[in-house]
């Protein structure tokens, strides 16, 4: 076999004018023979020096050298016996491989700034650079790492298995094991090219040397040779202050969660970008880490203007839980459980008080996270506003993310603490969550310790009723994690500040002219949080919570009852349960219900025609539907007879941004990239952006994403497409990677969605497009109303339903198709699930396989 | 300007001569039968050198259009009549100083069997194009774009499906047997394809006489842009000529399969006329072919001036009046 001691031919995304060799002399003069890949930038606004880690090479960083940021260098050197530079003949400890690495740059004439970017064991040698030019440091980068290992840990697993000597030479050197299972390790699997590629460098046991003596090289023990330099490299970066970015693949079953929890604790104002999914080689698994770090170098040098967000007007001093302390001494209903408990408005002013207390005794500070998995109910209420109240942040992640959605998210917010009933509590465990585990009821001894409970919100309540009030809490400081639904990828988390949540409460309340005087029925439960916020009392039906389509009409009507009821919230798949069950409402019921005056319901379009039926239920009822999502809530607000007096149009009219919110657009281009500059012109069409005090913060944990919202700082980018018309009113006509773009032009589907379901023969229709980005044709899958059963699978439409499709569309339509029904998104099962009908309208419209030779 | 038409009787080249002759250039044709339009005629084989000397000679610009076009056939006519014809108009161009050659291809000289969406034009690749036809067309079409060069600008021009009142190939073949109750839909009828009204490809090829030069060296493929399902294009076509559409159904394997022993058997008795089905045919007739024309309609400033609905109106009145 011939083995390639120089770079081969034709390796995937390698650009070989990158390659080169240098000599140079270590300490003791001995000359060695370097390969790396370099740009080549002359006179560099500064230097990206790339440090891979073991068994990869200087291969790890070529998407990064692509996308070098503009005017930097960017170096990724192989390691001394590593990839294409020399063989050596013994093993080269940890401090003489940083001395290599300042040896390498000052041979290169690298002067200028440099930051540092890491992986794997690169991550400490390139730390120990770091350390050791400080004077020329700019920033550090690193990936999946560890630089310390904390006491008693023995290692990754892994890693460790591979440090027993045994089978160490055999696994690392004597085989190509180790080489091959790190490139295995990847999610999605790698292709077999990339793969080949990154072993290239290792085929004979000779040129693995190096391999297993960087296995060797990992001080474990305290005795270990190298120990003295990794723990100066792992304490001395406590004290850099330059800026830091963390990029994370969660998957890595060699480091873990604790390595990142340990980097961030080294480094605390480092930002972080989890990539969900990835695994151990995060530049693999996600691509997209090269421009992430290009946009955050590009940021370094040029500086990002300062967010210039609206605050709240005035210096107000309220916070989250001053409407409850102002109803202190009130004794009427705060929160009614219908067919549970009532608590007054005196009565959870001093359990949330007590409660607070109780948990700053328990040791949870302000700034820490709390987890909630308690299902709606006088509890969470209380646990809510205990945490607020102690300074500590919410954090909620609803349990239709599913199990590993949640594990996912829980994870990534890192909380430290977890209030839960015991379902919650056993969720926690089966999640592993290390954080404090804290039962929202009373349990017995063997549940409590078979759940690992360290407290009780009922025995915290009782410690806080004599131990001292916590502080008053900064409204600038956060106060909640809010994850998306995760309808679109993995759940995001959203965090607000007090100050952000306060400005939604106010907001909310000027709008919908909230009062003492009100009374919420919370038809969707989470709403009935707001309440005490708000300073309004709550009810929640006696309901499955789970299942918002159970909502009957006299179950709401029980419920407004109850708390005499002025206000109701409900989801629009709640709505419809409600106008459907509208004959069982008795006598009395339907006086309940008639002096409801305000009916809001969000998270997805409600159809004028459920409106129009609604208002047999509640005749007194404006109905409005405000617009957001878990960024921004609300953005605009309409109401039932706006949306008639707005007709049809190209899309779905939400009403007008509402007072101090403002509303612009950035223009696509004919690929469906929404990089124009914000507008507010009459007509265009474009990406929905939001500025207002109550936006959200930042994202969680995902640097990246929060740098592409948030592109025009103090400006949310929502992700959804629309318009404004020339009465103010805006238009949303789907959401933006849902954009069809042929070469006419962009095409959004929502107003075609809407005309071709105005036809009889239709029942509901989706427009997708298929083909490449700037040359696609839009085809309508339509689920018609010819009481036909069809599979969910697509075929042709007939020519009469077809020409009648075409002509209602407006647009150009190349195909269109029947289905038995369109997939739904799996969280909400309610949105049409338009990537995946393009996905299989695709497949369908490319015919046969033909591959027949 | 003076303009040379190879390949003028067939329904393409008809309307691109008429539409030369309506913009006032002087033109003149080349192929073997007389094509009776109202310009100067040369006849002859399109690989005979004396001949299409004479037809080039004091030409301004070439349209090379002559092709045998058909699905059986042995490679030896084929690569006479496309490969040996190119090669001939290509060195006739040089000799005579003719500074500008319009070669007309076929979008199946860069494919193989597997389904188009969305694609630019890809090399001519003779290894991978399926039958003597594309074959042919593809190594045509290297010869061409290998001569272009400072004193010959060539431009390669792929039109896709060419159809229209008149058209003895496609539409006509097409209506006979579902007239006949032969065309079945073959696979599941979806697969969108890319056609080509007559006047617009016309027009296209007009449109790359006058780019070619400041546009030269490349191909691109020309159709409608309004790539359709394939039994709907053939529902529409039968629609127009008044005959019901493809009633059958045939699985793509069954269809593929049967074009495979079609072939052998013509193959064995050395027949000459069309096989009803041939394993290429069934392919275009299952598999997506449609193409992004951003390209071309950059490079040609042209954009089609018949949509698909008007064309299929135009053949309805066509076969209304015959």
């Amino acid at each position: 076999m011939s083995v390639p001691t120089d770079l081969p031919a034709g390796l995937p995304g390698l650009d070989p004018a990158w390659s080169r060799r240098l000599t140079v002399a270590d300490g003791t003069g001995t000359e060695h023979d370097w390969h790396l890949l370099d740009n080549g930038v002359t006179d560099p606004v500064g230097t990206l020096l790339c440090v891979h880690g073991n068994p990869t090479w200087s291969y790890l960083w070529r998407r990064l050298v692509a996308a070098a940021p503009p005017g930097w260098r960017v170096m990724a050197p192989d390691h001394l016996g590593m990839g294409f530079s020399e063989r050596l003949p013994g093993p080269r400890p940890l401090a003489q491989r940083v001395a290599d690495l300042g040896d390498l740059t000052a041979a290169l004439g690298v002067t200028g700034p440099v930051i540092t970017v890491g992986h794997d064991w690169g991550g400490v040698l390139s730390l120990g650079w770091a350390l050791a030019h400080q004077e020329q440091l700019r920033g550090v980068v690193l990936g999946n790492t560890a630089v310390a290992m904390p006491e008693g840990d023995l290692g990754p697993a892994l890693i460790r298995l591979a440090h027993a000597p045994g089978v160490r030479s055999v696994a690392t050197v004597g085989t190509p094991l180790f080489v091959r299972a790190t490139t295995a390790l990847s999610s999605p699997r790698l292709p077999a090219d990339v793969r080949d590629a990154f072993a290239a460098p290792y085929r004979t046991a000779a040129r693995r040397r190096s391999v297993g003596d960087f296995v060797a090289d990992i001080p474990f023990s305290t005795g270990h040779s190298s120990r003295a330099a990794q723990e100066a490299i792992a304490e001395g970066i406590r004290s850099l202050d330059v800026p830091a970015l963390l990029l994370w693949g969660p998957r890595d079953p060699v480091f873990g969660e604790r390595y990142l929890a340990d980097l961030r604790e080294r480094l605390p104002h480092a930002q972080l970008h989890r990539y969900e999914g990835a695994s151990h080689l995060v530049p693999e698994d996600a691509p997209q880490y090269a421009d992430a770090i290009a946009q955050w170098v590009t940021d370094l040098s040029t500086g990002r203007p300062p967010t210039d967000r609206p605050r709240e007007p005035g210096a107000q001093q309220r916070g989250l839980g001053s409407a409850l302390a102002d109803r202190a001494d009130d004794h009427s209903p705060a929160v009614v459980e219908v067919g549970g408990a009532t608590v007054s408005w005196a009565q959870l002013h001093r359990r949330v008080e007590h409660l607070a207390a109780g948990l700053s005794a328990a040791g949870i500070r302000p700034g820490q996270r709390v987890a909630l998995l308690v299902e709606p109910s006088v509890d969470l209420t209380a646990a809510v506003y205990a945490i607020w109240r102690a300074g500590a942040v919410i954090v909620v992640a609803d349990k239709g993310l599913g199990l590993r959605g949640m594990r996912r998210a829980l994870h990534s917010a890192r909380v430290d603490a977890v209030v839960g009933g015991t379902p919650g509590l056993a969720a926690a465990r089966a999640m592993r969550l290390t954080a404090t585990r804290i039962a929202a009821t009373a349990l017995p001894a063997a549940a409590a310790r078979a759940l690992a409970v360290a407290h009780t919100l009922p025995e915290l309540e009782r410690v806080g009723s004599t131990a001292p009030a916590p502080p008053e809490t900064d409204l600038d400081t956060d106060c909640a994690v809010l994850f998306t639904s995760g309808a679109t990828g993995p759940a995001k988390g959203v965090v607000y500040t007090r100050r952000q949540a306060m400005a939604q409460l106010d907001l909310v309340g000027a709008t919908y002219g909230l009062s003492p005087d009100d009374r919420l029925v919370a038809g969707f439960a989470p709403f009935a949080l707001f309440g005490p916020a708000l300073g309004i009392g709550s009810a929640v039906p006696d309901v499955d919570v789970t299942a918002p389509g159970s909502l009957t009409a006299a179950a709401l009507a029980d419920a407004a009852a109850a708390i005499d009821g002025t206000v109701v919230f409900a989801s629009p798949a709640a709505l419809r349960r409600v106008a459907a069950t509208a004959d069982e409402l008795t006598g009395a019921q339907r006086t309940a219900l008639g002096r409801v005056r305000l009916l809001m319901s969000a998270g997805a379009p409600v159809p004028l025609p459920l409106l129009r039926e609604l208002r047999q239920v509640l005749p007194a009822a404006a109905a409005h539907t405000p617009y957001g999502m878990t960024e921004a809530l609300p953005i605009t607000d309409v109401c039932a007879t706006e949306i008639e007096a707005a007709g049809p149009g190209n899309g779905v009219c939400v009403g007008r941004p509402l007072p101090g919110v403002e509303v612009r657009l950035s223009p696509l281009t004919a690929t469906g990239a929404a990089d124009g500059e914000l507008t507010d012109t009459v007509g265009t069409t474009g990406e929905i952006a939001v500025r207002a005090a109550h936006v959200k913060d930042r994202y969680d944990a995902l640097w990246a994403t929060e740098r592409a919202a948030s592109r025009d700082p103090g400006w949310h980018r929502t992700g959804d497409v629309g318009h404004l018309d020339a009465e103010g009113r805006l238009w949303i006509e789907g959401r933006l990677p849902h954009a069809v773009t042929t070469a006419a032009g962009v095409v959004t589907p929502v107003g075609v969605e809407q005309r071709v379901e105005l036809l009889e023969t239709v029942t509901s229709a989706a427009v997708v497009g298929v083909g490449p980005a700037g040359a696609q044709v839009a085809v309508v899958v339509v689920v018609p109303a010819d009481g036909v059963r069809r599979r969910a699978g697509f075929e042709l439409a007939d020519p009469a339903l077809a020409d009648a499709v075409r002509a209602a569309a407006g647009t150009e339509v190349a195909a269109v198709l029947v289905t038995g029904r369109l997939p739904v998104d799996i969280r909400h099962q309610s949105k049409i699930d338009r990537r995946e009908v393009a996905r299989q309208a695709t497949r369908t419209l490319a015919g046969a396989q033909a591959h027949t030779r | 300007m003076r303009v040379l038409v190879t390949g003028a009787s067939g329904m393409l080249g008809r309307a691109t001569v008429q539409g030369l002759l309506d913009r006032g250039e002087e033109v003149t044709v080349l192929q073997r039968r007389p094509a009776g339009l109202p310009c100067r005629e040369v006849r002859g084989d399109v690989a005979d050198p004396a001949v299409v000397g004479r037809a080039v000679a004091g030409q301004d610009a070439v349209l090379h259009l002559a092709a045998k076009v058909d699905v059986t056939g042995r490679w030896a006519e084929y690569a006479r009549a496309n490969v040996e014809g190119t090669r001939t108009v290509v060195d006739a161009c040089r000799r005579a100083g003719v500074g500008r050659l319009v070669h007309v291809s076929s979008p199946s000289v860069a494919h193989g069997g597997s389904a188009l969406v969305g694609v630019g034009a890809q090399p001519a690749d003779p290894a991978r194009a399926r039958g003597n036809y594309s074959r042919s067309k593809a190594v045509a079409e290297q010869i061409a774009l290998a001569a272009d060069d400072a004193a010959l600008a060539v431009l390669v021009v792929r039109p896709h499906l060419v159809w229209g009142p008149g058209d003895t190939q496609l539409v006509e073949r097409i209506v006979e047997r579902a007239r006949a109750g032969r065309l079945p839909v073959i696979g599941s009828g979806a697969a969108l394809i890319d056609t080509t009204y007559v006047d617009n490809a016309a027009d296209a090829l007009l449109a790359a006489v006058d780019a070619c030069g400041p546009v030269h060296g490349e191909a691109l493929v020309v159709s409608n842009g309004e790539p359709r399902p394939v039994a709907e294009v053939l529902d529409r076509l039968c629609r127009a000529a008044g005959v019901p559409g493809p009633a059958r159904r045939v699985p793509f394997r069954a269809a593929w399969a049967a074009g495979g022993l079609v072939e052998a058997f013509w193959a064995a008795t050395q027949r000459r006329d069309t096989p009803p089905l041939t394993r290429f045919l069934a392919e275009q007739l299952a598999t997506a072919h449609w193409f992004d024309q951003r390209r071309t309609r950059e490079a040609l400033r042209w954009t089609p001036r018949v949509s698909l609905d008007d064309g299929f109106a135009r053949l309805t009145r066509a076969y209304a009046a015959t």
